[in-house]
C-alpha cells in the first residue's frame, strides 16, 4: 500500500526541488519547519521523532534540505515529514506536514474487529510493520 | 437615552392610549451605543404614510419592552434602560421603499448562554408587525461581554486538523446519494468506496435520519465498517457525518451515544432541530471528544430573499455561538444560492477571531470573537473538480470542499471520484503554494495533474464545462457584483 499521510501524499512523491518551494512557502509566512520520521505510521501516532528542534528565522530552504538529507541518510527505511508551524494567535499550530521520504516497501495496515453484542464491532487498526521492534522494522526494504 | 422627566412632555408620554414608537423613547438619534450593547441592523420596508424614522422606532419598541398602547406598569422599571433604542436610518442604496435602521439593545435584555432567548427578542414578534411590509434582520454585533456567556465550537478549526492529523489543506466530503432510499448495506459501500478513494469525510444528507428503508442503528453500524476498512487501506484518519437528528432530545442523545460507541469522530444535526437543541449537542459534543457537523436544513426560506427574513451572516455567527464545528457556508461557484462577496463575509465571520466592518461584504459591524475558536465552512452543492482553482482562490485552506454528485456520479466509480477530486486538491494547493496564478493558471494545473491520474482526466471531461450562472437573489448594496464563470 501508499501511506496516505500530509497535504501531498496523492502526488508522485515530491523531488528535492518541489520539497525546496513548499518550505520556501513556509518560511515566507515566518513558519519554522523541522523534520521528523517514524518506523510506526499508524494513523493516530501523533509524534514522530523529531530531527533535532525546529529551525526559526530561517531565509532560505538549503538549511531545512540538508536536515532532510542527514535525515535520510541516518534512517533510510523510516518516513521522513517536513512540518511548518503558525505560531500565530487563533492559530498556533501546524500549518503544513508532507511525506519526503517513505520505506521502500509499505506493508500497510491490518484491520482487526472484536465483535460485540448487538452486532456491533470495535475495530483496531495497526500496521504490520509494527509487528517487530521498533528499530528494525522496514529493514528488508 | 433618557426620557425627559419634566413638564408636558412627560405627561404626553405616558397619557393612556396608543402614541408614536418615537415619541416614546424607541428613537434617540443623539445615542451612543456602548461597548456592551447588542447592535443590529435591520432593513426596513415601512407601509405606504407610515415615517422611516417611525417604522425603525417600532421595530425596536416590539422587539424590547413595547406594546401598541401606554401601559403604566412601564413605570414601575427604569423604562429606558431596557427600550431598545433605534439610532440610526439611512436609505438602502438603490432600493426604494427600503431602509437600514439600526437599533441598540441594553445586554441587560438577554439571558446569558441563550440563543433561544437572544432570538425570541431580536425576531420574535416584530417580524408579524403590520405597519412594516417586509423586515430583515441584516447584521447583528454580539459583544464581547454577551459572547464570553456562549461555550462556542466543541472544538474549532485548530482542534478538528488536530485530531484529524490533516494540514495545510482544505478537507475533502461528499455526501452519499441517493439521498433517500438506498439500504444500509449499500449506503455503507458508499462510505467505503468514498473514503478510502481519498475524501476525509462522508456525511448523511440533512434528511437521512431513520426511516423505513434504512433505520439508524444499521445505518452506523454499515457506515463505521466503511470508515474503518478505508482507514485500514489508506493510514488515514476518515470519518463519517453521522445525522443524529430525530424527533426528541431522548433519542438524540441515543443516537449520539452509539455513535461514539462505535468510535466515529464525528455526529451531525440539522438546524431544524432548533437553536437549544443544537446548544445542548454542542455541549454533549465537546464533552465526548465528537466533532458536531451542522447542516444549515431549511434556512434558504428565510436567508436568501434580500427584502425578508435573517441574513446568512446572522445566522452563522449564532451558530458560531451556539458551538458547532462545521456549517454549511455556500460554495458560490456551486448550485445553491452564493453572491461571492456576500459569501466571503459567512466564511470571515465564522472563521476570524475579529472581523470588521466591511460593507462591500455585507459585514455591518466589527465583530471581535475574543478567540472563540473558528467554524470550519463547508462548501457543499453542485460543485467539481473542474473548479478547484476557484475554490481554494475563494476560500484558502479552512473549508470543508464536499463533492457528492462529483464524487458518486464519476464515470470510473466512486473511489475513482474521490481520488480525482483529492489529485486536483493536492496539485492546485501545491502550485499555490509554489507561487502560481491559481485563477490563471488553475486550468493548467489541472490538466497536467490529469496526465499521470485517469479519473481526473475523467472527472474533467465529464463536468468541466458545468456551472451555474444564475443571478444571485442576495447581494450587498453598496457595489455590484458579478457570479465568477470556470
Amino acid at each position: 500500500m501508499k501511506l496516505r499521510h500530509g497535504t501531498f501524499s496523492y502526488l508522485p512523491d515530491l523531488t528535492d526541488e518541489e520539497i525546496a518551494a513548499q518550505i520556501r512557502y513556509a518560511l515566507q509566512r515566518g513558519w519554522p519547519v523541522s523534520v521528523e520520521h517514524t518506523d510506526d505510521p499508524h494513523p493516530r501516532n501523533i509524534y514522530w521523532e523529531m530531527w533535532g528542534l525546529p529551525m526559526f528565522d530561517l531565509a532560505e530552504p538549503d538549511g531545512v534540505l540538508a536536515q532532510i538529507n542527514e535525515c535520510r541518510a541516518t534512517f533510510p527505511n523510516h518516513y521522513v515529514r517536513v512540518l511548518a508551524y503558525d505560531a500565530s494567535l487563533g492559530r498556533q499550530t501546524t500549518a503544513m506536514q508532507f511525506l519526503v521520504q517513505r520505506p521502500a516497501d509499505e506493508p500497510g495496515f491490518l484491520l482487526t474487529r472484536i465483535e460485540g453484542v448487538d452486532r456491533t464491532q470495535q475495530y483496531a487498526v495497526t500496521s504490520y510493520a509494527t509487528s517487530r521492534p521498533a528499530g528494525s522494522r522496514y529493514v528488508s526494504g | 437615552m433618557t426620557i425627559i422627566e419634566d413638564g408636558a412632555k412627560t405627561k404626553e408620554r405616558w397619557d393612556p392610549g396608543v402614541q408614536s414608537y418615537a415619541g416614546m423613547g424607541y428613537w434617540n438619534p443623539d445615542y451612543i451605543p456602548k461597548d456592551t450593547d447588542v447592535l443590529a441592523v435591520f432593513r426596513v420596508a415601512p407601509q405606504d404614510g407610515v415615517e422611516p424614522i417611525e417604522a425603525a422606532a417600532a421595530v425596536a419598541g416590539e422587539s424590547s419592552t413595547a406594546t401598541w398602547t401606554v401601559v403604566w406598569t412601564d413605570r414601575l422599571t427604569a423604562n429606558s434602560h431596557y427600550q431598545a433604542k433605534a439610532y440610526r436610518v439611512e436609505e438602502v442604496p438603490g432600493r426604494p421603499g427600503e431602509y437600514f435602521a439600526y437599533v441598540a439593545y441594553d445586554i441587560d435584555l438577554f439571558e446569558e448562554g441563550s440563543i433561544a432567548n437572544l432570538t425570541s427578542s431580536i425576531i420574535g414578534n416584530v417580524f408579524g408587525f403590520k405597519p412594516l411590509k417586509a423586515l430583515r434582520l441584516e447584521d447583528l454585533r454580539i459583544p464581547v461581554a454577551y459572547a464570553k456567556t456562549f461555550q462556542g465550537p466543541a472544538h474549532g478549526i485548530v482542534m478538528e486538523r488536530e485530531l484529524l492529523n490533516k494540514y495545510g489543506r482544505p478537507l475533502l466530503g461528499a455526501t452519499i446519494k441517493p439521498k433517500l432510499g438506498l439500504s444500509a448495506r449499500n449506503y455503507g459501500r458508499v462510505v467505503y468506496e468514498a473514503c478510502r478513494g481519498g475524501l476525509d469525510f462522508t456525511k448523511d444528507d440533512e434528511n437521512i435520519n431513520s426511516q423505513p428503508f434504512m433505520r439508524w442503528r444499521d445505518r452506523f453500524l454499515y457506515c463505521m465498517e466503511g470508515v474503518n476498512k478505508a482507514m485500514a487501506e489508506t493510514g488515514e484518519i476518515k470519518g463519517h457525518y453521522l445525522n443524529i437528528t430525530a424527533g426528541t432530545m431522548e433519542e438524540m442523545y441515543r443516537r449520539a451515544e452509539f455513535a461514539k460507541e462505535l468510535g466515529s469522530v464525528v455526529v451531525m444535526i440539522d438546524l431544524t432541530i432548533g437553536y437549544t437543541a443544537i446548544q445542548s449537542m454542542a455541549h454533549w459534543a465537546r464533552e465526548n471528544s465528537m466533532l458536531l457537523h451542522l447542516h444549515r436544513a431549511g434556512h434558504s426560506t428565510y436567508t436568501r430573499q434580500k427584502s425578508h427574513g435573517v441574513s446568512f451572516r446572522v445566522i452563522a455567527k449564532w451558530c458560531r455561538l451556539m458551538g458547532v464545528d462545521h456549517i454549511h457556508a455556500g460554495t458560490v461557484v456551486g448550485k445553491l444560492e452564493g453572491d461571492p462577496a456576500t459569501t466571503r463575509g459567512y466564511y470571515d465571520t465564522l472563521r476570524e477571531n475579529h472581523v470588521p466592518a466591511n460593507p462591500q461584504n455585507g459585514i455591518f459591524f466589527d465583530q471581535d470573537w475574543i478567540s472563540m475558536p473558528g467554524v470550519m465552512p463547508v462548501a457543499s452543492g453542485g460543485i467539481h473538480a473542474g473548479q478547484m482553482h476557484q475554490l481554494l482562490d475563494l476560500f484558502q485552506d479552512d473549508v470543508i470542499l464536499q463533492f457528492g454528485g462529483g464524487t458518486i456520479g464519476h464515470p470510473y466509480g466512486i473511489a475513482a471520484g474521490a481520488e480525482a477530486n483529492r489529485v486536483a486538491l493536492e496539485a492546485m494547493v501545491k502550485a499555490r503554494n509554489e507561487g502560481r496564478d491559481l485563477l490563471r493558471e488553475g486550468p493548467d494545473v489541472l490538466r497536467n495533474a490529469a496526465k499521470i491520474c485517469a479519473p481526473l482526466e475523467a472527472a474533467l471531461s465529464t463536468w468541466g464545462n458545468v456551472t451555474f450562472d444564475y443571478t444571485s437573489t442576495d447581494a450587498p448594496d453598496v457595489v455590484p457584483t458579478a457570479m465568477p464563470s470556470a
